[in-house]
């Protein structure tokens, strides 16, 4: 049994919280510079390249690379090996607070109607999950409201064409509008229930903003979606163009055989996440 | 590229079309839900209000808090259709232009033009960019709302984009279908 303080979660998860804010992942960072020198409409290619120099200013470190530094959401793989000396819980939220306060980030959190903000940011949103071994992976998932207000789920018929499900993705997107911040990353789970299928979209979110599904039906769903939402023309910024999506994320799990849950989970181009294993 | 000054004037306003890139330069306020809903009420009660809304632009705005040294955190737009219910109503109060991101609701495209108003976005997801360009930042009203209290910001060639003008156009609507 390999033993681990509560302490070094703590610290883990507010180091991750102050990076994800300031450092855009280089796989993002990456493909929005493909789709910049790419785009065709000039407003458009102008306001990608500047996420580019946005994503420079911000791994300074003195300005977030968005206002919004989110709610975190940390997903934890722990090892069926590891004895955590400590709550798990409130290492976490510890962890998050500290990061917020230090990282001179935007404390998001808020009661839901009285809407009094706890000032902390948190509590963060935990997903746990155990899995064989003796370590533990953190991610954390700075995640705006702005692309959250515009996801969605819908509870589907098993009979449903699949192209009814293509376009309700696309109504998704469509939707957001300019509003969401696109370019976007869009996330789809395709399975489960009613809770676990935006869960899998979320989640899909974390993925390598290059890769594509292992499976090659869901794979070439994902190409198909991807080319559908360009077509759309919101563009960057909404400004037009070709550059409404930059990736498509589909996740699938089983589900009953009376259901076929679909949830969209929307992504802005400030795709923030960054992971530490323990 | 238009360079324009706040408060705005009725040339400016007619002068402005959906599309044109502008680098706003003076002072904004920063507003967002609550001192939206604050302000309405404000309005509805006959109060004074924490700035006079006359000739004015409002930022849909919450920013990270300024580090040692600096006038500001990151400060990019927020989604401006959470604010439609109670544009319409400071508009008619003699409000004149508003910068966030996104589409904005029938009722405020109308009361834009009806009132001879302008809707700009700033480009979403970039708060780093916008810090260099807010040169005095303070709080006026309702500091308790932390990143959501009113800040009056003097800004400097800040970047954004018409979307709705004063003639009825909508940027984001002539883009997709062109």
């Amino acid at each position: 049994m390999r033993i681990i303080q509560e302490k070094q979660i703590i610290d883990t998860v507010a180091k991750l919280a102050i990076d994800a804010n300031y450092y855009l992942p280089y796989d993002v960072v990456a493909v929005i510079k493909e789709f910049a020198k790419k785009e065709r409409n000039k407003k458009a290619k102008n306001g990608l390249f500047k996420i580019i120099e946005n994503y420079k200013k911000a791994k300074k470190g003195i300005y977030p690379l968005c206002q919004d530094t989110g709610i975190a959401v940390v997903f934890v793989e722990i090892g069926n090996n590891v004895c955590i000396n400590g709550d798990i819980y409130r290492a976490i939220n510890k962890g998050i607070e500290i990061g917020y306060e230090k990282g001179y980030l935007r404390k998001s959190t808020t009661e839901p109607l009285k809407r009094k903000n706890f000032g902390t940011n948190t509590p963060a949103i935990i997903h746990l999950e155990v899995v064989p071994g003796s370590k533990i992976k953190i991610s954390l998932m700075t995640k705006g409201a702005g692309a959250e207000n515009k996801s969605n789920i819908k509870m589907f018929t098993p009979t449903e064409d699949i192209e009814e499900i293509i376009q309700f993705v696309i109504d998704t997107v469509k939707n957001a509008g300019a509003s969401a911040c696109p370019p976007y990353i869009i996330g789809v789970g395709i399975g489960g229930n009613f809770e676990t299928a935006p869960l899998l979209a979320k989640k899909a979110l974390l993925r390598n903003i290059k890769d594509f599904n292992k499976n090659k039906e869901i794979a070439n769903l994902e190409k198909l979606l991807l080319k559908r939402i360009n077509e759309l023309k919101i563009g960057a910024f909404g400004f037009g163009g070709d550059t409404t999506a930059i990736a498509v994320k589909v996740e699938t799990m089983p589900c009953h055989i009376a259901s076929l849950p679909v949830a969209v989970n929307i992504q802005c181009h400030s795709a923030r996440h960054k992971t530490i294993i323990i | 590229m238009k360079k324009i000054t706040t408060p705005l004037t009725m040339d400016v306003i007619e002068d402005l079309e959906a599309g044109d890139e502008v680098y706003i330069n003076g002072k904004i306020y920063t507003m967002r839900d609550e001192a939206h809903k604050r302000i309405a009420e404000m309005i509805t009660n006959k109060q004074k209000l924490p700035f006079d809304l006359k000739n004015q632009v409002v930022y849909y705005c919450g920013p990270t808090p300024a580090k040692d040294g600096h006038i500001i955190g990151s400060c990019g737009p927020t989604t401006s259709s959470r604010m439609d219910k109670y544009t319409p109503l400071l508009l008619k109060n003699g409000l004149k232009g508003m910068i966030g991101k996104g589409e904005r609701s029938v009722e405020v495209k109308d009361a834009i033009k009806k009132y001879k108003a302008v809707y700009f976005s700033a480009l979403g997801g970039l708060g780093a960019l916008y810090a260099d360009n807010i040169k005095q930042a303070k709080v006026i009203a309702f500091p308790e709302l932390g990143p959501e209290a009113i800040y009056e910001l003097e800004v400097e060639d800040f970047y954004a984009i018409v979307i709705n003008d004063a003639h009825g156009n909508d940027y984001y609507v002539m883009n997709q279908y062109n």
